[in-house]
């Protein structure tokens, strides 16, 4: 697996004002050109057979979400269920890449999958907020491993990033990535997640989406679907033009994941749009690129039953998870 | 593999008649002395087409004489104003149906028909359709006079928003009008003459004359009429000047541009790859405001030419009907021709021409997005205007030096400005000669904004305020 | 003999429509004497209901864009002219009008939207304008809308007067409360209804039909309205006095003529703000 030295990539040692100056010195974002860009994907037409392909593929791009508080063992079962066998009516339905879940539910889940191949996601670091000590964040993300995790998703410091501390940034990060060990020297894979919403800014969403990368982790996401502003298409656009001037500079694939406000086939196809002519078909697979949704997937699985059967589908017709 | 299955639109959304006659006096003339228009993506004839003689251009200017004098101005502004929020209507309501018959006629995609040129010729008409009662604030003092006749002639590029641009403002000052499509676009403007059936419009206040430059130039000469406005090369605009010079006749002329869009370092890199690609191949680079000299600072010219190659690979080349298809056809074979022979001139004189791998097809005007680099304000290709998908790129490396080589041109319509510095925007919007400076943008057009040229790109403005002036005596 | 369904008059407030918080109504007989409707008395709960709504529903009107609410204005002359005959039948039936009179009021209160709707998109050209300053800098005057305004229809017509003073109000992206006419408010609550089908966001423009004289107070003290047009009010001296508290912005009785078929750019200007903005030029 390739690695980078951030000091070359950064030109110097890893402080705060070399990262701040690194940071500041990557190209603006216009914010009316970046949405004219995207509103202009978003008038792509697919239909039959590459809507078909697309489809099938944003199944397999999902990672399946409950993140509520009032989670159980039960719920977190029903929805591993629901992974394993999307479509009961058609067998041929691929499953998700992911369920993604709070720390204490990984048990759970694991439990509940079994022998499939879908991988366990558990968000951790104090989420959604970040606020908490490092040793507490580190400790959430020990829990979700030990537990059996393949994933972490974790969240960047917010209020860190937006007073300029870009160095306590990326030390967390770095941090959370060693948590991620297993004593048999195999790693849960990492995502970052930058909370863009808060971020508020294109400019500050770049940075961001740099800093985070500079860490090393697998995966850099958008959102934690719990702020008012979540995953946009064109944050999403800006933050695979990242990973594709990341890759082009250094040639490590970053992969990307949008999480949130993400409900129906037509969006999700949108998003795969916006990677094929953004990052490239390099990221078009499960391994380079994420959906965090829930109510997605019944959406998708009633466009694809229309495909099938030529009229349009209804709620009765897909499970409730 | 993520590929496009084709999205075709359909053709049903139009119906052409066999032949059509001019419009002439609120009716349709029996088609004579006719002429076929064709699908510049398949050569598939679309229609029989009228060639206006000098009799009909007589009828025609007599019809709107007629009209302005019994009927139009007397008619109050409110009226007027209502005649035209009519036609800005049902152009919105039939708006898918014009755009698939301008793709037909044009060969430019139907994603741009639909959702640039088919909405700009509604707001077009909506804007100036609230201007009509609201003469006294123009700039010329109260009750302003229209002047009367006015000849108008609009190129094959965007056939119908063209028309929008003259019909709209010359109406809505008062004028009554005789307009003459492109020869190789005339079908949208014969469904426009329809629509002015629909509203209600009185009969002559709009007369539409089909046929070729000689037409128009026998418009451009009858003596009853007051105004002229032409859209078009600088070399017809040039023989209009003289025909007019020492006449009453006023004119507005939009002609030719060969605008530089340039690129410092410290531009917001995507967006003006975004800015390049948008200034140089949307409408299949048949555009006179063009972004067609890209002067990219030289510190910054190898990520930029990286990006924007990398960025052509997306660019999608074919059926103009395909709602996925971002560059369709050229226009004629002539036009064409003239590209190819300029650009092979451009290698000739030592530059490098690149376009990505692009299937052309088999029938029709095809020609690949292409960039030339090395190349320098001496060459053909840095100072002719090519009208077509083809981008002369040339470096600078201060802002005094990009002022200098975007000046120096006999063209002066446009500008594109990309930087994150604003007062390095609002200063070369000052030095820069162009009548419109796009600054982090391009090939923006509204209703609202006027438009227009200096020196050999033309006079007079189209848009805005100003756009109103030119129909209205007291200015020129 | 077939009975007629009888129309309910409330109040438009928020895009719907809620009879007053009071439960009040007051009685309006048309011009023979004889009973017409219980219409609606607004109270000062409603005021306030209203004022809130206006101040939420304002941002984003005034965020749309000229074009899109020049359309809007556009399509409620287009809805005002299909119900004319509504329109001709409660003046004739409230104030004895000739079917011409009548009639002539209709056309000038549907040409005076058309006439407003033009100039969504041209207040700038026409009011605006780049400062020729001395010195290396950009700098542009340009007008955007005050906010909430408070509006007093006139009392003594039931159409035309009403629209003379909601459209200048929100031709620039204000959001209004408009008091209509006590005597004559019938139309009032059928232009409510053309507004709601108009695609006009809900809590742009809120009609309250009552006592002007019982609203006044509030909502010319009300610290969070921009501006008061008083036309249709009996103590306008005492209310612009209220109104002073905050500063708004005043239009003092009898300064526009609000009966014919188009308006004037002061009265819109007037409802705006002047904002100028400065930028050095250099390189």
């Amino acid at each position: 697996m390739p690695t980078i030295d951030p000091e070359a990539v950064v030109g110097s040692r890893i402080t705060n004002q070399s990262l701040s100056r690194w940071l500041h010195s990557l190209p603006g974002v216009d914010k009316v050109g970046l949405e004219a860009r995207t509103a202009s994907l978003g008038t792509r037409s697919i239909k039959t057979a590459s809507k078909a392909w697309a489809l099938d593929m944003a199944i397999q791009m999902m990672d399946l979400t409950t993140l509520e508080g009032a989670d159980t063992k039960e719920r977190v079962r029903s929805l591993c269920l629901k992974a394993i066998t999307p479509d009961p009516t058609d067998l041929t339905t691929p499953q998700p890449a992911a369920i993604c879940v709070y720390g204490d539910m990984v048990k759970h889940a694991k439990e509940a999958l079994g022998k499939n191949k879908i991988h366990v996601a558990a968000v951790a670091t104090a989420f959604p907020s970040g606020r908490a000590s490092l040793p507490v964040k580190i400790a959430d993300t020990k829990d979700a491993v030990n537990a059996g995790a393949d994933e972490i998703d974790m969240v960047i410091d917010r209020g860190a990033f937006l007073s300029g501390n870009y160095l306590e940034v990326y030390k967390q990060i770095l941090a959370v990535k060693a948590a991620c060990l297993r004593k048999d020297g195999t790693r849960a894979h990492l995502k970052v997640i930058l909370e863009t919403g808060e971020l508020e800014t294109y400019d500050n969403i770049r940075r961001a989406s740099y800093l985070a990368m500079l860490a090393g982790p697998d995966f850099i996401k958008t959102s934690t679907g719990k702020v008012s502003v979540n995953a946009t298409l064109p944050i999403t656009l800006l933050m695979l033009q990242a990973v594709k001037d990341w890759f082009d500079q250094t040639k490590i694939q970053i992969g990307v994941k949008p999480a949130g406000g993400i409900r129906t086939a037509k969006d999700a196809i949108k998003y795969l749009v916006v990677v094929k002519e953004t990052a490239g078909e390099k990221w078009l697979t499960p391994k380079y690129f994420r959906f965090g949704a829930s109510s997605l997937l019944n959406d998708v699985l009633m466009q694809r039953q229309k495909l099938t059967t030529g009229h349009y589908s209804g709620r009765d017709y897909v499970s409730v998870d | 593999m993520f590929d496009y299955s084709p999205a075709p639109e359909s053709k049903d959304l139009v119906k052409f008649q066999a032949s059509y006659g001019h419009f002439i006096g609120g009716k349709f003339t029996k088609p004579a002395n006719t002429f076929s228009t064709i699908n510049p993506a398949t050569e598939q004839v679309l229609a029989e087409i009228s060639h206006g003689t000098a009799k009909d251009v007589d009828s025609a200017v007599k019809a709107a004489r007629t009209a302005y004098e019994k009927t139009w101005s007397k008619l109050d502004g409110a009226t007027r104003g209502k005649y035209l929020y009519r036609i800005a209507r049902i152009i919105q309501e039939r708006s898918r149906e014009l755009a698939v018959a301008e793709t037909l006629n044009n060969g430019k995609p139907i994603r741009e028909t639909r959702d640039a040129d088919i909405p700009l010729v509604a707001s077009w008409f909506f804007y100036y359709a609230g201007w009509a009662d609201k003469l006294d604030y123009a700039g010329l003092g109260a009750n302003p006079k229209a002047h009367g006749v006015v000849s108008q002639i609009v190129p094959w590029n965007f056939p119908l928003m063209m028309l929008a641009w003259k019909i709209a403002p010359a109406l809505a000052a008062g004028n009554t009008v005789v307009l003459k499509p492109a020869e190789t676009t005339p079908l949208t403007a014969l469904l426009f003459a329809e629509i002015c059936q629909q509203a209600e419009l009185p009969d002559g206040v709009v007369n539409i004359v089909t046929g070729f430059g000689d037409t128009g130039a026998m418009m451009v000469g009858h003596p009853d009429v007051n105004k002229i406005a032409f859209t078009g090369s600088t070399d017809v605009g040039r023989i209009i000047a003289k025909q007019i010079a020492g006449t009453d006749k006023k004119a507005t002329l939009e002609l030719g541009g060969k605008a530089a869009n340039i690129v410092f370092e410290d531009a917001a890199l995507d967006q003006a790859v975004e800015g390049i690609v948008n200034g140089i191949f949307f409408n299949q680079g048949h555009v006179c405001c063009a972004g067609s000299r890209l002067l990219v600072q030289e510190s910054v010219q190898d990520v930029v030419i990286k990006k924007l190659k990398a960025r052509m690979e997306n660019i999608r080349l074919g059926d103009p009907m395909d709602k996925n298809t971002d560059i369709g056809a050229i226009n004629s074979k002539e036009q064409l021709t003239k590209i190819d022979r300029l650009v092979k001139q451009g290698v000739k004189e030592g530059g490098e021409a690149w376009a990505p791998s692009c299937v052309i097809p088999k029938n029709g005007f095809w020609y690949a997005p292409t960039i030339i680099t090395g190349v320098s304000p001496a060459n053909t290709v840095v100072r002719e205007e090519i009208f077509g998908p083809v981008l002369s790129v040339m470096t600078f490396r201060t802002p005094a030096e990009a002022v200098a080589k975007a000046n120096n041109s006999q063209y002066g319509l446009s500008a594109g400005v990309w930087s994150e510095k604003g007062s390095r925007i609002l200063k070369m919007a000052d030095q820069l000669n162009a009548g419109v400076v796009w600054a982090n943008t391009f090939n923006q057009f509204d209703p609202a904004s006027p438009f227009g040229g200096f020196k050999e790109s033309g006079y007079g403005r189209e848009g805005g305020r100003h756009g109103l002036l030119s129909y209205l005596k007291g200015s020129n | 003999m077939r009975l007629e369904v009888k129309k309910t008059y409330k109040l438009f407030i928020g895009g719907k429509f809620p009879r007053s918080e009071s439960g009040r109504v007051y009685i309006v007989n048309n011009h023979k004497g004889v009973f017409l409707a219980n219409v609606a008395k607004a109270s000062r709960k409603d005021v306030r209901d209203s004022v809130v709504v206006a101040r939420s529903a304002q941002s984003s009107w005034a965020g749309a864009t000229p074009y899109n609410r020049g359309q809007i204005l556009y399509r409620i002359a287009e809805m005002l002219e299909g119900r004319r005959e509504q329109f001709v039948a409660e003046i004739r039936e409230l104030t004895g009008k000739s079917e011409k009179q009548a009639n002539q009021e209709v056309d000038s209160a549907i040409d005076s939207w058309v006439w407003h709707a033009g100039w969504t998109d041209k207040i700038d050209a026409v009011a605006g304008n780049m400062n020729p300053v001395a010195g290396p800098f950009f700098n542009i005057s340009t007008n955007q809308p005050t906010g909430v305004v408070a509006a007093f229809a006139p009392q003594d017509t039931s159409l035309v007067g009403l629209v003379n003073t909601i459209a200048p109000a929100i031709v620039s992206g204000n959001s209004v409360i408009a008091i209509s006419s006590e005597t004559l408010p019938i139309c009032a609550v059928t232009l409510a209804e053309v507004l709601e089908t108009s695609d006009l966001p809900g809590g742009v423009v809120n009609i309250l039909t009552g006592n002007a004289s019982e609203l006044g107070s509030w909502l010319a003290s009300h610290l969070d309205v921009n501006a008061i047009d008083l036309e249709g009010t009996s103590n306008a001296a005492e209310l612009e006095m209220l109104a002073a508290e905050n500063l708004k912005r005043v239009i003092r009785k009898g300064s526009y003529s609000r009966n014919a078929a188009q308006g004037s750019l002061q009265h819109i200007l007037d409802l705006m703000e002047t904002k100028t903005v400065w930028h050095p030029k250099g390189h």
